[in-house]
């Protein structure tokens, strides 16, 4: 008897809820409709482009975002429909790009050196799309695709100078995600910008986790793994650095929290983000963010998806450099103090002398 | 084998049917009626839990991995259901709709169901095509993405079958792609001998990645679990490592990517160049037939489910355990390398980092949802290449998350492991149906009977 009454209750205060939300539900949904005519105010122009992540994702704070944000640019200022998938895995790649083309996508950029079979094959099999891809050229690539790619070393060379001018324990280091050219150029650049730093001022700052001449160093083994980028920040850390470049994606989130944990225990450091200015898009590290070595691919995807809108698509590639604004050093925004005056005016003359051509920045990995 | 079951049980089975390996499900229907005096339940008596002996003579392991037909059915169901009510509560636009929802209900309900139209025009007809080609497009997409998903989950469901919980497939995957691949660019041999090669050297690479599993395990008893994890890591660190060396690059380039199969080590596509369908779905097939005649037919195949039912009895039985369990692990092994094949003679055509995706993993929750059956896996694998290719254009067309299709996945894992809860929820757990069809009070009844049923289960 008991334990009816008490089943009872449950089910009347239950019944009790269910009208009070379902009240609630008519209430929230007597909204009237919104006419035919006001939802199609905003005439879109029928040109659709679109983007294929690689296996990052679009929130790998990273290149794979830095593309997306250039796309969601391009919608919005040239009032055009943009799609946009992510790749879980690199077998993704190819029924991702089918479906774009299926979607009937005018160009579809797709971001990284692994989508670029996927990219060759689908674009020859469908020579009335353009493609365009972020990081990756191949001369045998199609007339519809259009490589953007980055002469990175540049202003990672900027970085190495930099680095190496303002550590103080003359010890400053580098580790990438994987050993493949689009993360080794940053390396080759920084360890070419520390070496002229000594060769210029007659130091020797050291520079731990990669060899130019070796081509090997210090890597992760992907980009996902940010508890391993933490810990070899602490080796480094423990071995005196007090300048970190992480090339890895993501896993910078991992040496910026090791230097914010270090600089907790009064052991002053610095990070140096990649690809996007990580004052920005990492601001829980803007304390010990210094620099970041930018290569700014929202310009150059809104560009590209503007002059295809235009119908000027050409094939030839879009390198970034120093030189175009494609590649730069990002601004010191907090840190600013921490740069001596003429370390500023220093890297503002190192830039013209890499512009110019006065001053060779070479890597394996260079486009050519 | 019957004989040397726990006593309890034995006595059941032995004053019912002596052959308990082959044909349980017969047994538990005979248990099910009371030998006829009762109308038979929907669900056999052994997933039902409770106080039968026969269901509570078997591990927890092995309700998990041979579960009933209908709770595999229901668990997708209510993770499909789930899913929705999940991206119809993520999505802004259901929001926005729903707030005149009285005005124009379509809108809303538009919305709420605009995914999983998308899925199904992604996975099996997508008539909105212009051309039939078009619109056939999605199934056959949905063959090739579950060809590597039928064949590692039929390695992963053997391993059940033996008892043994094979993790490893994602290594084993791994080992067949590389052995296959580097026979593939490397060597130089005409059609079909060269795709022969290729296969028995995925068949090879997976069953010594496989082997060494069920070698560890007969020698030294180190457990499966583990030793699978952790070879899945060496696998796959070490074909990052080979990706970094020149023999496994192409020439002039340093990206971790190898050449590509020579055109005579690629499966021939099926039908033509606009589709991936190739012809490992049809060895995807063979291999299915294969392993349930193994099972169902074989002495071997008799071996592994002895030494899954009870490794004791099948020694005392005379039978070879420690072989036994080697054999398993190189087969599953070799069926997973098989997978790997797939990938990188069918729809790849190089090897990568990422060529085994997340292949390996999935297979388990294949092999569990076909509850370790071949046919059963056949079947999970198709639906989950549907999800697969369903996902695709579901994110291409209405920009849901393709994340979601992990959800749904996860989702039918957690049913699958909570049998009395998917029963729980459809009202088939058995003690609350016959009350409820004895009168009508029955809808007052306390609930505690349903989760008594639960927790001895």
């Amino acid at each position: 008897m008991k334990q009816s009454l008490r089943a009872t209750l449950k089910r009347g205060s239950f019944a009790g809820v269910a009208t009070a939300g379902a009240a609630a539900l008519l209430l929230a949904g007597c909204g009237s409709a919104p006419s035919a005519s006001s939802s199609g105010s905003a005439t879109k122009s029928d040109y659709t482009a679109c983007m294929v992540s690689d296996s990052g994702g679009f929130d790998d704070k990273s290149f794979n975002q830095s593309g997306y944000e250039g796309l969601q640019a391009a919608a919005k200022d040239l009032n055009i429909q943009e799609k946009h998938v992510q790749s879980k895995a690199d077998t993704d790649y190819d029924p991702n790009l089918r479906s774009m083309v299926q979607q009937g996508c005018k160009l579809t950029v797709t971001v990284g050196f692994l989508l670029g079979d996927a990219t060759k094959n689908i674009a020859t099999a469908n020579p009335n799309s353009h493609f365009a891809i972020i990081d990756y050229s191949d001369p045998t690539f199609p007339k519809n695709v259009k490589p953007i790619v980055y002469d990175t070393a540049q202003a990672s060379f900027l970085a190495g100078y930099l680095a190496a001018g303002t550590s103080k324990t003359g010890k400053v280091a580098t580790f990438g995600g994987l050993n493949i050219p689009t993360v080794s150029i940053f390396m080759d650049g920084f360890a070419d910008g520390v070496k002229y730093y000594n060769q210029k001022k007659g130091k020797s700052v050291q520079l731990l986790g990669w060899d130019k001449d070796k081509q090997d160093g210090t890597f992760v083994g992907d980009f996902k793994q940010v508890d391993k980028g933490k810990v070899l920040t602490q080796g480094f850390l423990d071995q005196g650095a007090d300048v970190i470049l992480p090339v890895a994606g993501p896993v910078g989130a991992g040496a910026g929290s090791a230097i914010l944990d270090a600089k907790a225990k009064g052991t002053d450091a610095k990070l140096i983000w990649v690809d996007s200015d990580g004052y920005l898009t990492a601001p829980a590290y803007k304390s010990v963010i210094l620099t970041s070595v930018q290569k700014t691919m929202a310009t150059a995807v809104e560009t590209v998806i503007k002059s295809d809108k235009d119908g000027k698509f050409d094939p030839s590639p879009y390198v970034g450099t120093l030189d175009n604004g494609g590649v730069a050093l990002a601004p010191f925004h907090d840190l600013d103090s921490a740069v001596p005056a003429d370390m500023k005016s220093d890297l503002d003359q190192l830039k013209k002398d890499i512009i110019s051509g006065a001053v060779k920045v070479e890597s394996k990995s260079s486009p050519k | 084998m019957s004989e040397s079951n726990t006593p309890r049980q034995a006595n059941e089975v032995e004053s019912e049917r002596p052959e308990t390996l082959d044909d349980e499900v017969v047994l538990d229907v005979a248990l099910d009626t009371a030998d006829g005096a009762m109308a038979p339940s929907v669900i056999p008596a052994t997933s039902q839990g409770g106080q039968i002996p026969h269901a509570a003579s078997g591990s927890v392991f092995r309700q998990i991995v041979t579960g009933n037909a209908m709770v595999s059915v229901l668990s997708v169901l209510l993770a499909i259901v789930l899913g929705g009510i999940l991206m119809a509560v993520t999505n802004p636009k259901v929001a926005e709709t729903a707030g005149y929802f009285f005005a124009q209900p379509g809108d809303m309900l538009t919305e709420v169901f605009r995914p999983y139209v998308a899925l199904v025009q992604g996975s099996i007809f997508n008539w909105a095509a212009a051309d039939t080609a078009g619109q056939l497009y999605p199934i056959t997409e949905t063959l090739t993405v579950s060809t590597p998903l039928i064949l590692a989950g039929l390695g992963v469901a053997l391993a059940f079958r033996a008892g043994l919980f094979n993790i490893g497939a994602q290594g084993q995957i791994i080992f067949g792609a590389l052995f296959g691949a580097y026979v593939g660019f490397t060597w130089h041999l005409p059609f079909l001998v060269h795709l022969l090669v290729v296969v028995i050297a995925g068949l090879v690479g997976g069953a010594v990645w496989g082997g060494v599993v069920g070698l560890l395990k007969a020698r030294t008893g180190a457990h499966e679990v583990i030793v699978t994890i952790m070879l899945n890591y060496i696998a796959n660190f070490l074909l990052l490592f080979l990706l970094t060396t020149p023999a496994f690059q192409r020439k002039g380039s340093t990206n971790p990517i190898s050449p590509f199969l020579d055109q005579s080590a690629l499966f021939p596509e099926l039908l033509g160049p606009q589709f991936r369908l190739h012809a490992g779905f049809l060895l995807a097939v063979l291999a299915t037939v294969l392993v349930w005649w193994l099972l169902k037919r074989s002495t071997l195949g008799f071996e592994f489910r002895a030494v899954g039912a009870n490794q004791s009895a099948a020694r005392t039985a005379g039978i070879n355990v420690p072989r036994a369990v080697i054999l398993v692990m190189a087969i599953a092994g070799a069926l997973a390398g098989l997978a790997g094949i797939a990938q990188v003679s069918g729809t790849e055509k190089y090897l990568s980092g990422g060529v085994a995706a997340s292949i390996g993993f999935d297979a388990i929750t294949v092999a569990l949802l076909g509850r370790s059956t071949p046919w059963g896996t056949f079947f999970a694998g198709l639906l989950f290449g549907a999800f697969r290719a369903g996902g695709v254009a579901m994110q291409a067309q209405t920009q849901t998350p393709i994340d979601i299709v992990l959800v749904i996945q996860s989702l039918i894992v957690l049913f699958i492991a909570a049998p009395p809860l998917v029963r729980a929820i459809f009202g088939l757990n058995p003690r609350k149906k016959t009350k409820a069809t004895g009168g009508p009070g029955s809808g007052t009844m306390p609930s505690g009977k349903i989760e008594s049923g639960a927790a001895t289960a």
